[in-house]
């Protein structure tokens, strides 16, 4: 049967068009040129004056903090949230669970900024990088739940009483067998939420107070107020770790396949 | 009795972190969004005391119902566009082999992996008066110098696209994965056109996939903010833009409320539409 060629073209349409933004970046980040309108030679100083720019590396800071720590509690409450979903999945306090932990995920971005400002608001709690904190980890949790409950799909529960009847005790049957079937999945979670936290804004600049600066926000404002050029170069040594990071993670996950 | 009892126990103590957790800072803080927008503004841009109907009365203002609609607009026409482009994505990647197939979906997904607001403001870039595109539209002739690629709502439409269209690809994907492709050459044999059996029998195929991409795209779409705010322009805005103007701009929070609280209801709608579609085929693949 004589196929369409329309499916392919649209294809490499479609990754033309995913590439072209970020391919004319990176190049711009290496133009002399201040206002990047035209090539007017390779030129690190973009580069070189983020050397010179605080606040930016401040806000990197945070950050990272933000990120590993609402990864590490939003790990804790999600696997626990994943395992009830998945052990107890008839039951009617799941069924209200499952909704709970589903409609952050369907809500915009938006509208959980602003309900969580209304209730630190209500509640008189000062914006900063705790309610931030308190914002992260309410999105991670269902991203890493849902993560973790597609994994336990697989997983089949007998291993469980097996191992019991076998004597192991429930401190040794979590470590020896649960753990690392599911680790996979909890592992894959973690990663998610890292990056979700790492990279939101939305939901930053709404529980953000005046001071309590991460780096989305800070390129917020350098795309509202500062120089193309220096986002630019910020924009490519983001690119590039997050490759990096990827390739070592692809490499981590086929070694061990 | 005894171990149902503990069974019992245990779901309770497995369920009450997130249970507690997504209570006390999902549920409660949207159901306070509907509270406060009856409440009136205090002149410290808190929240005042007793009760009025005062911001859902300005919501009947013109300026916002023509940005509700406006929102409406672009998040359908942003929707359409997402799906004519990511069906043929979707059953081309099926259709080619694993080595392919594997690298294209990588190719799809890596350049989402960069910050949200670096893709933004590369399409500022691009879009500039004096960027590449211009150059190239003008030079074509498809443009003249005065025209602006930057500050409407095409601009929203056309980076909204970008951002959503990986979401509406892989769903789409995923049930064209499991779509027997013998049908196709079924109803081939039975003489349709390639097209009759592409639109009667592939479509509905993948029905199910088609609904999430949607909710994909148009949910997060009606709620867009950073995207109008940076290539948008005055006569790009969107709901979204208006919450966060009562906000940061003159901190009235009631009205953001009332603002909020009908975004909040125009996503619950088309979520619900799909779920109850959804519930008449088999068990829905989102919930």
């Amino acid at each position: 049967m004589k196929r369409s060629r329309l499916p392919l073209l649209v294809t490499i349409a479609v990754l033309f068009f995913f590439y072209l933004p970020i391919i004319i970046l990176v190049v711009n980040s290496f133009n002399a040129s201040r206002f990047g309108t035209g090539w007017q030679g390779f030129s690190m100083r973009w580069y070189a004056r983020l050397l010179h720019e605080p606040e930016i590396w401040r806000a990197a800071r945070n950050s990272l903090v933000i990120a590993l720590g609402a990864t590490a509690l939003s790990v804790v409450f999600g696997t626990a949230a994943a395992f009830a979903l998945h052990r107890f999945a008839r039951s009617r306090l799941q069924r209200f669970h499952y909704g709970l932990v589903y409609m952050p995920l369907v809500v915009p971005e938006i509208l959980m900024g602003i309900s969580l400002l209304m209730a630190f608001a209500a509640a008189g709690v000062r914006l900063g990088l705790g309610t931030i904190f308190l914002a992260h980890v309410t999105f991670c949790v269902s991203f890493v739940a849902m993560t973790v409950l597609a994994r336990l799909q697989d997983f089949d529960f007998a291993v469980i009483e097996a191992a019991q009847d076998l004597g192991a005790g429930w401190g040794t049957t979590l470590r020896k067998v649960l753990l690392p079937l599911i680790a996979p999945g909890i592992l894959a979670g973690a990663l998610l939420a890292f990056t979700l936290s790492i990279d939101d804004f939305v939901i930053t600049f709404f529980v953000a107070g005046p001071g309590s600066t991460t780096l989305p926000i800070r390129i917020y404002s350098m795309i509202k107020y500062g120089s193309p050029p220096l986002i630019n170069a910020l924009s490519t040594i983001l690119l590039t770790v997050t490759f990096t990071a990827v390739a070592i993670s692809q490499r981590i996950s086929r070694s061990k396949g | 009795m005894k171990t149902g009892a503990r069974k019992k126990l245990q779901e309770a103590l497995v369920s009450s972190p997130s249970l507690l957790w997504l209570g006390l800072f999902f549920l409660f803080p949207t159901l306070l969004v509907f509270v406060l927008a009856l409440r009136p503004a205090n002149p410290y841009g808190g929240i005042g005391q007793g009760w009025t109907l005062e911001n859902l009365r300005r919501l009947a203002d013109p300026s916002y119902l023509e940005v509700a609609w406006r929102t409406l607009e672009i998040s359908l026409v942003t929707t359409i566009i997402c799906l004519l482009l990511a069906v043929p994505v979707g059953y081309y990647l099926v259709r080619v082999s694993l080595k392919w197939r594997n690298l294209f979906l990588m190719l799809i997904i890596i350049p989402f992996w960069t910050n949200f607001l670096v893709r933004v403001f590369a399409w500022k870039v691009l879009l500039h008066p004096e960027g590449p595109i211009k150059h190239v539209l003008v030079f074509l002739g498809l443009a003249g110098p005065q025209t602006s690629l930057l500050y409407n709502a095409g601009a929203v439409v056309l980076v909204s696209v970008y951002t959503f269209l990986p979401f509406t690809i892989l769903p789409i994907f995923a049930a064209a994965d499991k779509f027997d492709f013998q049908l196709l050459e079924a109803a081939r044999d039975l003489g349709a056109r390639r097209s009759q059996a592409f639109r009667r029998i592939f479509l509905p195929g993948i029905r199910r996939g088609l609904f999430t991409a949607v909710l994909f795209v148009f949910i997060p779409a009606l709620g867009s903010y950073v995207i109008p705010d940076i290539v948008g322009g005055p006569s790009g805005e969107l709901i979204g833009n208006k919450i966060a103007q009562r906000v940061f701009v003159d901190r009235n929070l009631p009205l953001a409320s009332a603002i909020s609280a009908v975004l909040i209801l125009s996503v619950l709608a088309p979520l619900a539409a799909v779920l109850f579609l959804q519930r008449k085929d088999e068990r829905p693949e989102i919930l």
